[in-house]
C-alpha cells in the first residue's frame, strides 16, 4: 500500500503534544496498511464526513460480543482499511502491565492486525485497532492459548468492569477496587460475552468519593468506597501544615503563588457542611454533620485520613444522554461492607437483585436508569428491597402527583357512587 | 456487496453475510449456507425451532425480538441458543432465518 498525501494531518505533527499522525507514520513503514488509515481520515478530514460503512457483525464462536466490525466505504482507494475491526481486550484491574504481556499483546497484534492500537477504551478495554475477518478466530485462538486473555464486552450485556487504582497505591481507598473488579469480571464472564440484556450494562468502582474512575458518571452500576465512622487525625501534622513544613494539596498548586497556607480560608470555609472547626491549633471535626466529601483529606492527605469502619456507597442508573436525558448514578444503598472474604457476597446479591428485575421489566434498549426514571424511585427501591430513607433524595418533591396503594388508604378505592350521592344529590 | 451462489439458488448478502433483501430471497440453501461458515453441524428441530420464532416474529413485529423474548418462545434458554448457534441469536440465528443485520452500539 502506497503512501498517500496528507497535508492536513502534517499539520498536526506540529506542536509539543505526542502526534497520533507522527506515530502512525512510523508504524507504517513496518504496516503498510497503516497508510492507508492516514489516507482515509485525510480524505474524512477534506470531506468533513466519515468514510466508515454502517455498523458490522463480526466475532468469535461462543461469543455473542467483543469485537466491533468495521468497513471502508472507500475499499478501492484503501484497501489497507477495507475491514478494519475493533477487538476489545479485556485489561487487568487498574492497567497495571509488566512489560513482558505488553510485548507479547504487541507481537500478537503485529501478527495478525494493523499495529494500532487504543491505549484504553473509555469502558477500559484494551483496543486493538483494524484486522480482518479471517484473522479473527486465530488471533483469539493465540490470545486465549499462549497470552491466557480474554476479549471484553460489546452488545447487550455487561461490558468491561473497571476500577481506579485503589489499595495498590491510594491512601484514600476504602475498598480494595481491584479485587472488587477481578471478582466481578471473573464470576460475571457469561454475562459479558452473552448478550442477554435488554442493553448494555456497566460496572465501575472506586475507592473513594473522588471517583478516579467516574463510577458516578459512567456507569450502570457504581460502587464508590466511604466511611462511617470519624476522619482520622493526626493533629502534629495539622499544626505541620500550618507552619508550611507540607505543602497543600500534595504540592498540587506549586505552579502559582497562592499565599501562605490559610487553614481557615482553605479547609474550614470551604468544608460544604460548615462541620470543621479549630479550637487553639487542634482542629475539630463533628464527624456526625460531615458529607465524606473528601476535600479536607484532599488538602491536608498527611493530616487526615478516611475513618477505619469502610464500606461503599452503591449507586445506580448513570447514562449519557440518549435516548432520554444524561444521568448520574441515584444513591440506592447509603453504605455496604466489601467483604472480600464471602467473595463479595453483598455486592453480587445487590447486583442480581437488579437484573432480575431489570431483565424482566426493561425494554427493549432501556438502560438501567430510564427504567429507574418510567417506574420511579420508590417502585425501584421495592424491588431492591432497601427501606427509603431521606438520604434517597436531594429534596422531596414539590408537586403534589401523590401514588397511594390501595392498602394505605382507609376503605381502599372501591367506592359506590349511590353511597356518595346519599349525601351529595344531584 | 456480493452475490452468493449456493445449491442452485443465488443470494445477495452484505459484508457480513447478511441477506440484503433478508427473508424476500431466504430458503432452504440459505440455511445449508449458514449452517456451513457458522459451526453448525446438523440442522434439528431445536435449530429450525429457533429460526422459525425469529422468521415469525420479525413478520408480525417487524424487528428482531429481544434476546429474553427469543428464550421465553423456545424454552431455550441462553446457553443452549449458544450450543445450537456457535455466533449466538444476532450473527449465527439472525443471519440464518434472513432477518436484517443486528444495528446499534454493538
Ligand atoms: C367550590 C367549588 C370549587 C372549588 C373549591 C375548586 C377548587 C379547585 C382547586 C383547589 C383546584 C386546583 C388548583 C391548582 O391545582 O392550582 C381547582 C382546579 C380546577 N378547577 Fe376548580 N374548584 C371549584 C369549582 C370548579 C368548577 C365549578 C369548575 C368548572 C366548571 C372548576 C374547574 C377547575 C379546573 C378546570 C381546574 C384545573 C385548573 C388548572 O389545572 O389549571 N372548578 N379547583
Ligand atoms: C376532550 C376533552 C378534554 C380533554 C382532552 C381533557 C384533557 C385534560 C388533560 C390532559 C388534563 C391534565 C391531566 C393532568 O395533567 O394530570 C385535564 C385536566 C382537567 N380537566 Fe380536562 N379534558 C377535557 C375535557 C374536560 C371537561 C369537559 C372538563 C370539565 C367540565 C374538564 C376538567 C378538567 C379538570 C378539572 C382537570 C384538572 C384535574 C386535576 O388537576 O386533577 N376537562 N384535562
Ligand atoms: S478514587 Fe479515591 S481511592 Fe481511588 S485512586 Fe482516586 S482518590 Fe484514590
Ligand atoms: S470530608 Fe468534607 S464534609 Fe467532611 S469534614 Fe472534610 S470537608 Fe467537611
Amino acid at each position: 500500500m502506497p503512501k498517500h498525501e496528507t497535508p492536513l494531518l502534517d499539520e498536526l505533527e506540529k506542536g509539543p503534544w505526542p502526534s497520533f499522525v507522527t506515530d502512525l507514520k512510523r508504524q507504517a513503514e513496518t504496516k503498510p496498511e497503516c497508510w492507508d488509515i492516514l489516507g482515509q481520515l485525510e480524505l474524512s478530514f477534506k470531506d468533513r464526513i466519515t468514510h466508515w460503512k454502517h455498523g458490522g457483525i463480526v466475532g468469535v464462536f461462543g461469543y455473542g460480543g467483543g469485537i466491533v466490525g468495521r468497513y471502508s466505504d472507500s475499499p478501492k482507494e484503501f484497501p489497507g482499511v477495507a475491514h478494519f475491526h475493533t477487538v476489545r481486550l479485556n485489561q487487568p484491574s487498574s492497567k497495571f502491565y509488566g512489560t513482558k504481556k505488553l510485548r507479547e499483546i504487541c507481537d500478537l497484534w503485529e501478527k495478525y492486525g494493523s499495529g494500532m492500537t487504543n491505549m484504553h477504551g473509555s469502558t477500559g478495554d484494551l483496543v486493538l485497532l483494524g484486522t480482518t475477518t479471517p484473522n479473527l478466530e486465530p488471533l483469539f485462538y493465540d490470545l486465549t492459548h499462549d497470552l491466557n486473555m480474554d476479549l471484553g464486552g460489546s452488545g447487550s450485556n455487561l461490558r468491561t468492569p473497571a476500577c481506579c487504582l485503589g489499595k495498590a497505591r491510594c491512601e484514600w481507598s476504602c475498598i480494595d477496587t481491584q479485587a472488587l473488579c477481578h471478582h466481578l469480571t471473573m464470576h460475571y464472564q457469561d454475562e459479558i460475552h452473552r448478550p442477554a440484556f435488554p442493553y448494555k450494562f456497566k460496572f465501575k468502582m472506586s475507592g473513594c468519593p473522588n471517583d478516579c474512575v467516574a463510577a458516578i458518571a459512567r456507569s450502570d452500576f457504581a460502587v464508590i468506597g466511604t466511611w462511617r465512622d470519624d476522619i482520622r487525625m493526626d493533629q502534629d501534622a495539622v499544626k505541620g501544615y500550618i507552619n508550611g513544613d507540607f505543602p497543600a494539596n500534595g504540592g498540587s498548586h506549586a505552579g502559582r503563588d497562592w499565599g501562605k497556607f490559610n487553614i481557615k480560608k482553605e479547609v474550614l470555609d470551604l468544608c460544604p457542611t460548615n462541620c470543621m472547626w479549630m479550637e487553639g491549633d487542634e482542629l475539630k471535626i463533628d464527624n456526625s454533620e460531615c458529607t465524606r466529601c473528601m476535600h479536607c483529606i484532599n488538602v491536608m492527605p498527611r493530616a487526615l485520613r478516611p475513618g477505619a469502619d469502610q464500606g461503599a456507597t452503591i449507586c445506580v442508573g448513570a447514562k449519557a444522554p440518549i435516548l432520554d436525558g444524561a444521568q448520574f448514578a441515584t444513591m440506592t444503598i447509603p453504605f455496604l461492607k466489601i467483604d472480600p472474604e464471602t467473595e463479595f457476597e453483598a455486592v453480587i446479591e445487590v447486583i442480581e437483585k437488579i437484573w432480575d428485575w431489570w431483565m424482566e421489566v426493561g425494554k427493549n434498549r432501556e438502560r438501567v436508569g430510564e427504567t429507574i426514571m418510567r417506574v420511579g424511585l420508590p417502585t425501584f427501591l421495592k424491588v431492591m428491597e432497601v427501606d427509603i430513607i431521606p438520604q434517597h433524595v436531594r429534596e422531596p418533591r414539590s408537586n403534589p402527583y401523590v401514588f397511594w396503594q390501595d392498602e394505605e388508604v382507609p376503605g381502599g378505592f372501591e367506592r359506590d357512587v349511590i353511597e356518595f350521592r346519599k349525601k351529595h344529590a344531584q | 456487496m456480493a452475490t452468493i451462489e449456493h445449491g442452485g439458488s443465488s443470494f445477495d448478502v452484505d459484508e457480513d453475510g447478511f441477506l440484503t433483501k433478508g427473508m424476500e430471497e431466504w430458503n432452504e440453501h440459505w440455511v445449508t449456507y449458514v449452517k456451513d461458515i457458522e459451526g453448525i453441524g446438523d440442522m434439528t428441530d431445536e435449530h429450525w425451532k429457533v429460526v422459525n420464532a425469529l422468521q415469525d416474529y420479525y413478520k408480525k413485529n417487524g424487528i428482531a425480538p429481544m434476546v429474553r423474548i427469543l428464550s421465553k418462545t423456545t424454552g431455550f434458554p441462553l446457553k443452549r441458543i449458544y450450543e445450537l448457534f456457535p455466533s449466538g441469536p444476532g450473527k449465527g440465528a439472525c443471519k440464518m432465518a434472513g432477518l436484517p443485520k443486528p444495528t446499534g452500539c454493538v
